[in-house]
């Protein structure tokens, strides 16, 4: 159970460098009126950066674009299915890990 | 279901409104869960110790983070080299909590350290949505969405880096599945909840499209960065030319 310190450094530095972009924009930003052209633009933001997230983990692997249909891209539409018609996270998550599972055992 | 939190006249006290937010987290925590199970295992086979992976979550507190620092700990470790990577993958946290400082105006600046320091995709995506619901965000709901998900994260961790040894691939079982279908039900909630839903479907397919784009000509944090900004922009950009044709 020994820490090493090139490790115990790269924590704490990895640590910083992601906790100052987490934090400076909600105790700065949030000290004056943005002008509205800019919180218009950040409305857009979730809806962009969960789609972005989404194509990226289904067209994309090991840095080279996915040819060809896979287990992710089906469980994916079973996914998005049972989140359209029931507004549940847990059951999307849910049916798109079944769904993922039983297609990489079939194929 | 709970449309009275957030209503002026009668406030709820703040225990319940934390609870609310625990209670906000709960669905995602089966994906908390999965992923950090995995992440555990992955931490340890990279020959981490208990120790360095608890400082690991309780420190960085960032899934691909997390994975991308085990992974170069097998090979040459720099940590100059894991702090630059991880620097670039993280940059997106900006963006999350530029978007959430409007409905924290009048947080102490305590209170939006301690908000922002526990960002993560999947606590904004749900925050987000709340916003897009109630129009405005409780700080003591915040709270309690963010803490369940961090002590959810640490748990999981440690678990996949106890027991994870004992237990054949976890991605037979799809397990690795469960981030994207996260992400795919807060997009799709998200998207329901805003009522704006052909922008917002314009959004997604831009935000898609660049993504794989910018990805494959730079790098996946990068990539998801500069789609973000692109599809926003676009957003912008048709939201206003559909209402100067209103007017």
């Amino acid at each position: 159970m020994e820490v090493r310190a090139e490790i115990l450094i790269a924590i704490l530095a990895s640590g910083l460098v992601t906790l100052l972009p987490r934090v400076l924009p909600l105790m700065v930003l949030s000290r004056f009126e943005l002008p509205k052209a800019v919180a218009d633009w950040l409305k857009h933001v979730p809806v962009a950066v969960m789609a972005a997230l989404v194509a990226q983990s289904l067209f994309i692997a090991g840095g080279k674009p996915v040819t060809g249909p896979t287990p992710e891209m089906a469980a994916a539409l079973a996914a998005f299915l049972v989140a359209v018609r029931t507004r549940s996270l847990l059951g999307t998550v849910v049916a798109g890990v079944a769904c993922t599972m039983a297609l990489r055992h079939l194929f | 279901m709970n449309g009275h939190i957030g209503c002026a006249k009668e406030r709820p006290d703040e225990k319940s409104l934390f609870l609310e937010g625990v209670k906000a987290c709960l669905p995602t925590l089966f994906g908390y869960f999965s992923i950090g199970f995995a992440a555990g295992i992955v931490e340890k086979t990279a020959g981490l110790s208990l120790l360095e992976i608890a400082l690991l979550c309780l420190l960085l507190y960032a899934g691909s983070a997390q994975f991308i620092l085990a992974g170069m700990v097998q090979t040459a470790f720099s940590a100059i080299a894991v702090t630059a990577t991880i620097f670039f993958v993280n940059l997106r946290h900006l963006l999350f909590s530029a978007a959430l400082a409007p409905y924290f105006r009048r947080t102490k600046p305590a209170e939006s350290f301690a908000i922002g320091a526990l960002l993560t995709d999947e606590s904004f995506g749900v925050a987000s949505d709340h916003a897009a619901r109630h129009g405005a965000i409780n700080e003591k709901w915040m709270h309690g969405l963010n803490l369940t998900a961090y002590l959810g994260w640490f748990a999981a961790n440690m678990a996949g880096a106890s027991i994870g040894q004992y237990i054949e691939s976890p991605t037979a079982w799809g397990m690795d599945f469960a981030l994207p279908a996260m992400f795919i039900g807060l997009l799709v909630m998200q998207m329901q909840s805003r009522g704006e839903l052909s922008a917002d479907i314009a959004v997604a397919v831009v935000a898609a499209v660049s993504a794989v784009f910018f990805s494959l000509a730079f790098s996946s944090s990068v990539g998801v960065i500069l789609a973000t900004v692109t599809a926003a922009t676009f957003g912008l950009g048709v939201e206003r030319w559909k209402s100067a044709r209103k007017s």
